[in-house]
Order: C-alpha cells, then sequence, then structure tokens
C-alpha cells in the first residue's frame, strides 16, 4: 500500500457522498411532486395524511383543466408531424445537395436552440400581432415547429452521417428515380432518426411554456399556460396531478425511443453497413 | 486555431511516400464519386438542395425576421435615436437587472460545476447496472416539466416545508428560515434545471479518457492532487468548457425560475423584456434589453471557446 492510499480513499468517500446527495437533489423534488399528487389533504403539505385520488377526480373534472390538455395535444401532434418533415427534409437537403452558404443556412436552422428563448418568445409574440396569430392554432403550431425543427435536423442529420453514400450512388446509377431512392434507401436507415426527432419535438412542444405564454389567450392556452396562472394563482395539488402525468408521458416517450432505437439497431439493414 | 492541418483534399491527393497507400486509396475512392457526381449524380444533388427551402422560409419568416424586428425596434420605437438604450444605462432598474442576471448565472454555473464535476466522474468510474441508473437520475429532472419542477421546490423550502422541518428537528435552526422568494430559492431551482447540461457535456469527454494516463502518472510517483490537476482536468477539460458555456448562456435567458422563486430583488433581464412586452408595450426599451442580453450570449461563447481552445489541446 502507497502511502497517498488513505487521501485516495478519503477522496473517494466524499466523491461517492457527494454523488448519492446530488441523486436525492435530482430525482427527490419529481418524487415528491408524485407523492402529493395523492394527497388527501387540501393543501400543500409532505408527506401527505393519508392517499385519495380526489386531484385527478378535480383534473378531470374541471373544464379549464380539460379544455387546456386539448389544446396541447392539438398543437403537439401536427408540430411534431411538421417539424419532422421540414426537419428531416432540411437534413437530407444539408448532408446531401450542393448548396450555397452551407453553414449559414445551417446556422440558421440551429439558432432557435442558442437564442435565449425570451427573446424569440417577445419577437414572435411582436410578429403574430400584426398578423393576428396569437391565439390561435395554426400561430402555436408554426412557433413551436420554430422551436423544435432544430432538434429533428440534428438528429437526422447524425443519423445520415451513419448512411454510406455510396448505397444511393448505387441506386441512381442503376437507374432508380430520386424518389424510390429515398424511400426504399434512405428512410429505413434514417427512420430511427426521423422518429427519435419526432419523439423529441412532441415532448419539447408539450412541455413549452415561455413561448406559449406570450401568444396564447385566455380562450385557448395549452396546459403549461394553464399550470403558470394555476401556480400564480392559489396553489393546490391539482398542478402535482397535471406534473404526474406530464412526467408519466415522457417516460413513455423515453421508453418508445429506445425500444425504436432498438429495434432500428437490429434492423437487417443496418446490419449491413 | 490556425495550427491544424491546412486542408484535407490537397494533402490526401499529393504523393507522399510514406503514405503511399493509404493516399492512393484515398485518391481513387474519391474519384470514384467524383466519376459518379459528374454523370449521374448532378440532377438528383440539384434537386436534393430544394429541400432545405421549406424549413429555411419558415425560420425566416417566424423566427429571423420577428427577431430581427425586435432588434430593430430598440433603435426605432417610438422614435429613431439611442433613447432606449440611454434608459437601460441611466435607470438602476434596468442596470440592477443586468448585474442580478450575471452573479445569478455565474454563480449557478460554479455551483453546477462544482456539483457536477464529481457526479460526471462518478457516472465515468461506474459500469454496468450503476452507470445506466445514476444516468437516469439525471435524465429525470431532464424530461419532467420545469414548471412542475419549480412548484416541487416551492413546496419543499417553504417556512413549513420538507426542508425547514428536518433542519428544526436535527436543531440546526432554531427558526425556519426564508428559502423562497429570494435568492436561496433561485439557485437551488435553476441549478436543479440546469445540473443536468454540466454534466452530460462532462460525462460525454469523462467517459473517452483512458484511464492508464491517471494510472501511469501514479506509478511514477504523483500524488493524487497533483495527478488530477496535471493530468484528467486536462484531459477533461472540453466537457468543462461546453458545460460552463451551456449552463452560463441558458442561464442568462431565464424567465420562469427566477418569476416563480425569486423576490423582488432577484428579477433578471428576461422577467424584465417580458413586463415591457405584455405589460408596458414599451418595444423600444424590450429591443434594447434583448440586444444587450444577445450581446452576453455572443461574448459568453466568444471568450469561453477562447479559453477552453488553446488548453485543450495541451
Amino acid at each position: 500500500m502507497r502511502p497517498s492510499s488513505r487521501t485516495e480513499t478519503w477522496w473517494r468517500g466524499l466523491r461517492i457522498t457527494i454523488t448519492v446527495l446530488l441523486v436525492i437533489f435530482l430525482v427527490a423534488p419529481m418524487l415528491i411532486v408524485v407523492v402529493i399528487s395523492f394527497s388527501s389533504a387540501q393543501f400543500l403539505m409532505f408527506p401527505p395524511p393519508s392517499l385519495s385520488m380526489q386531484w385527478y377526480h378535480k383534473l378531470f373534472g374541471d373544464p379549464a383543466w380539460i379544455d387546456s390538455l386539448i389544446a396541447s395535444i392539438e398543437i403537439v401532434v401536427p408540430t411534431g408531424i411538421v417539424a419532422m418533415v421540414l426537419g428531416t427534409a432540411a437534413a437530407l437537403g444539408l448532408a446531401r445537395g450542393d448548396i450555397p452558404g452551407k453553414r449559414i443556412i445551417t446556422g440558421v436552422l440551429m439558432a432557435p436552440i442558442v437564442v435565449p428563448v425570451i427573446i424569440i418568445a417577445a419577437a414572435i409574440f411582436g410578429a403574430f400581432r400584426t398578423w393576428n396569430l396569437n391565439g390561435t392554432l395554426p400561430g402555436f403550431i408554426l412557433a413551436h415547429t420554430v422551436l423544435t425543427v432544430p432538434y429533428v435536423v440534428s438528429t437526422v442529420l447524425a443519423s445520415l452521417q451513419m448512411v454510406d453514400e455510396r448505397y444511393e450512388h448505387a441506386a441512381l446509377t442503376l437507374g432508380a428515380p430520386p424518389w424510390t431512392v429515398f424511400h426504399r434507401i434512405v428512410l429505413p436507415l434514417i427512420l430511427p432518426g426521423m422518429l427519435s426527432g419526432l419523439l423529441f419535438a412532441m415532448v419539447i412542444s408539450f412541455d413549452e411554456l415561455v413561448v406559449s405564454l406570450f401568444i396564447s389567450s385566455p380562450t385557448f392556452r395549452p396546459v403549461t399556460v394553464q399550470m403558470w396562472s394555476d401556480v400564480l394563482g392559489d396553489v393546490d395539488p391539482t398542478i402535482a396531478a397535471v406534473g404526474t402525468l406530464l412526467f408519466l408521458f415522457s417516460l413513455l416517450v423515453l421508453l418508445l425511443e429506445a425500444v425504436m432505437r432498438r429495434a432500428g439497431i437490429t434492423s437487417p439493414l443496418v446490419g449491413q453497413s | 486555431m490556425m495550427r491544424g492541418p491546412p486542408a484535407r483534399v490537397p494533402a490526401a491527393m499529393k504523393f507522399e511516400p510514406g503514405r503511399e497507400s493509404f493516399s492512393r486509396q484515398t485518391f481513387v475512392s474519391r474519384g470514384d464519386v467524383r466519376v459518379f457526381n459528374s454523370a449521374a449524380m448532378r440532377p438528383a444533388l440539384m434537386t436534393r438542395a430544394w429541400l432545405v427551402l421549406p424549413a429555411l422560409v419558415l425560420l425566416l419568416c417566424v423566427f429571423a425576421y420577428p427577431v430581427g424586428g425586435l432588434l430593430l425596434r430598440s433603435l426605432s420605437d417610438p422614435v429613431w435615436g439611442l433613447q432606449n438604450f440611454e434608459a437601460i444605462v441611466e435607470q438602476p432598474l434596468y442596470f440592477n437587472a443586468l448585474v442580478n442576471t450575471l452573479i445569478i448565472s455565474g454563480s449557478v454555473t460554479l455551483i453546477c460545476l462544482l456539483a457536477g464535476y464529481p457526479l460526471a466522474y462518478s457516472i465515468a468510474q461506474a459500469d454496468g447496472r450503476t452507470r445506466r441508473l445514476l444516468i437516469f437520475a439525471v435524465l429525470v429532472p431532464f424530461w419532467s416539466s420545469i414548471l412542475v419542477r419549480t412548484f416541487a421546490w416551492l413546496v419543499i423550502l417553504q417556512q413549513r416545508g420538507l426542508v425547514n422541518r428536518a433542519m428544526l428537528g436535527l436543531g440546526i435552526v432554531d427558526a425556519p428560515i426564508t428559502m423562497v422568494h429570494n435568492r436561496i430559492g433561485v439557485l437551488v431551482g435553476m441549478v436543479h434545471i440546469l445540473l443536468p447540461f454540466m454534466v452530460l457535456p462532462l460525462y460525454a469527454v469523462m467517459v473517452r479518457i483512458d484511464g492508464t494516463y491517471t494510472q501511469a502518472a501514479a506509478s511514477l510517483g504523483a500524488p493524487p492532487m497533483k495527478n488530477f490537476f496535471r493530468v484528467y482536468l486536462p484531459l477533461s477539460w472540453p466537457g468543462v468548457v461546453n458545460g460552463t458555456v451551456l449552463v452560463f448562456v441558458m442561464g442568462l435567458g431565464y424567465f420562469i425560475t427566477p418569476a416563480l422563486l425569486g423576490g423582488p430583488g432577484d428579477t433578471m433581464i428576461a422577467q424584465l423584456i417580458e413586463t415591457e412586452v405584455s405589460d408596458l408595450g414599451r418595444w423600444g426599451v424590450a429591443g434594447a434589453l434583448t440586444v444587450v442580453l444577445l450581446l452576453a450570449v455572443a461574448v459568453t461563447f466568444a471568450l469561453l471557446f477562447r479559453v477552453g481552445n488553446p488548453a485543450s489541446r495541451k
């Protein structure tokens, strides 16, 4: 044993302690939200005196929450699909096309990730005022697509990098039209990337608050905006019930993504490359 | 930045006696592609370039144009001139918010770095099940709504909340401490949200560090501290830079957490932009604040990547 091993053990102990404390710090709030959502108390207390489903009953009995949940679904589904289509097309163009100013175009497409959301929110709110899009479904879909397209572009670009371009060249020289090359060769190979982009886009859109806060109206607001006004007003555990449901949704999507990725890896076409 | 090899293509085409087989192979395969390109590929590639257009047009209309308009309004609203920037500099409200933003974002970044480094190291050192479990723990907050987590902290940190009762019970404090609607609340809430953005880039770098380097240093007699500062830290430096830039830049634009967990003394730029736009309708001042915020983001990127790059090459 070297003389330094004692300090080493000491540092190791400290590091493991920090790690355990941080894991508790990271996970505890979500666990507490889940527990509170089943609370029988009328106000926020932890631990709850006993368990009940009253907040879920209240949630599904309140038209304001139901409307906002419906609004969220109306926004999330088209946003995910539009973002996936536009993002995949853009990634194909960027990866395989001869484009002048490729770096600038990539920069523009990725910018919504870098620019603080509050700036995007204020700017879109200003533009939508003149276009009369505030508080409308098309407005929400446009705004959320802008926020989510970069994620689709980057996931599809990443999976395109794994695809050998020579497959496409071979098919093209054998006389296949570009569309056939796309849906017979490229599409099956990049499908996992596209779908994980779609799921990413849907989760981000579902969880988006800042832009939605600016462009929503009292009659059309997604669930996050409803939660925001709830937290600002009199706080009751209904929001914990919503939070638990949102968290379950995210976990489900995460699980789906993992399953798809596994399926993608074992797909025969990818196996050959 | 200029120290790298000049360009790839000429190097590959040049005939180098020592690397004969490599360059010849590269040349041949490049030649193949070029033959394909010139003949059958051209029309296909030209069609593909257009694929970028829908997304690009959307982003130009619904992102670049509105943001550009907002920036322009800093000079043009209500009249052309620098009055909005003068207002920001002269009125203590705006100046304090700017200072707050830098201090809060800076402290959050520092806390995330000090806490995230050992956590990322633990994940990189762990294997199999433990590693997956730790990564899952980091990803749980990542995938749960910011609003819900902020709400959770309101419950945990309140006067009669979990933390205060635990501290009273253990006799650490005599009376409950106020931890929400002040700086403590903002820091706890923001660290909780931004910590994963520090841990993941750090982990991504650490997991690729070859363990034999530190073993070699240790066997050559380097004490643990020296070994860490001279060997491991420089190797993990790119992760430190990436995580720091990410967390600091994200912190600069924060809005939800300071609004819910902070007090009047913790107002940040993002909150002022919101107030100016939706409550006061003063687009000029909002535009000027936007310019300041974007500048802060740009300077951070430029500064930290300059600091980060040379060190990462050592």
